[in-house]
């Protein structure tokens, strides 16, 4: 009797994996690839200043006070529709902005804030994009969490949505804050 | 006639790969196993943007920037080795098209053969049990 409950339960253990799978693919990107460098130094960088290309802007000039990096171009349609989430969402939160303007002309990039308003405290700009790689980007938008020490804490691949800001990125804030204040 | 057709038609499948060929943007190769290691190389090696293209064969944009970088690390003597480690530790294991046997892919290596030798055993112990078993005789209340 009992072997020929083993069709069955094979059956079932077969419908939870195949359960499991669209489960999973509801809550996950599947061409997500999760960034290994979280809890890792952010990489150097020193890039231009969108609006003022003589200066350059360091990993070390932001150190001391946390901030998100997010990765936007004028060409990047997603960008357009994450940029209002992060005018009315993320800015209120208090956070530092910082944009990244990514694979772009910066002529094309000052245009595209013109339009559409700047949401950020600077902007530098990675124009061949090799910034980008050193962050591991693969598309935009992207953001970064980077703590006061420079440490990576968090990514976001994609848009950020009022609901994801609330669930994924407010946590982490709040971590943030409850850490104890260290001197750079 | 018939063969001038034919004969154009192979000049033109020709153009067509060879335009196929140089759409990949051409890169300053000092000889030819330079590039043959540059092509196996990128070819081991997953465009981030189609995921199903390696970084050999996509016209993504990405994919020529990452050509780029791996073209200037081979530049300034990076062995394969480190070249693939530079990129994992920024994309992860999925940028390679041969992941590493770790505790974290064991599920990946090794789930195949598991499962076909579970189906082996499977297989073998039901034969054995039918080796055992006199052949039914079916019954006349059965076979309608």
């Amino acid at each position: 009797m009992t072997s020929r409950l083993i069709p069955l339960l094979a059956f079932i253990a077969l419908v939870a994996l195949l359960a499991f799978g669209i489960q999973w693919n509801k809550h996950h990107e599947m061409t997500e690839v999760p960034s290994p460098l979280i809890g890792k130094n952010a990489p150097e960088f020193t890039l231009p200043l969108l609006y003022d290309a003589n200066k350059k802007v360091s990993r070390a000039d932001l150190l001391g006070k946390p901030y998100i990096l997010n990765v936007f171009g004028s060409w990047c349609p997603t960008c357009q529709y994450e940029h209002p989430i992060l005018t009315h969402v993320l800015k209120p939160l208090g956070i530092t902005l910082i944009g990244l303007d990514w694979r772009d002309d910066p002529a094309d990039a000052q245009r595209w804030l013109k339009q559409f308003g700047n949401p950020y405290d600077a902007v530098i700009t990675d124009r061949d994009g090799r910034a980008g790689i050193d962050f591991g980007v693969y598309m935009a938008p992207e953001s970064f969490l980077v703590d006061a020490n420079g440490v990576i804490r968090y990514k976001r691949i994609g848009m950020f949505t009022p609901e994801l800001v609330a669930t994924e990125l407010k946590p982490q804030l709040a971590a943030l804050d409850a850490e104890p204040k260290k001197n750079p | 006639m018939s063969r001038f057709i034919v004969s154009l038609a192979i000049a033109l499948s020709m153009w067509l790969t060879a335009h196929t060929a140089f759409a990949i943007d051409p890169l300053p190769f000092k000889d030819r196993a330079e590039e043959v290691r540059f092509q196996n190389l990128t070819r081991e090696l997953r465009c981030l943007v189609c995921q199903n293209q390696n970084l050999a064969d996509s016209e993504a944009e990405l994919a020529g920037e990452l050509r780029r970088q791996v073209f200037d690390m081979m530049q300034s003597g990076k062995s394969d080795a480190e070249i693939k480690q530079y990129l994992v530790a920024r994309y992860n294991d999925f940028v390679l098209y041969d992941p590493p046997v770790k505790p974290g892919t064991w599920l990946l290596w090794f789930a195949p053969g598991v499962l076909v030798l579970i189906g082996a055993i499977v297989i073998v112990n039901i034969l054995r049990k039918r080796t055992r078993q006199p052949v039914a005789v079916v019954s006349s209340e059965e076979d309608w």
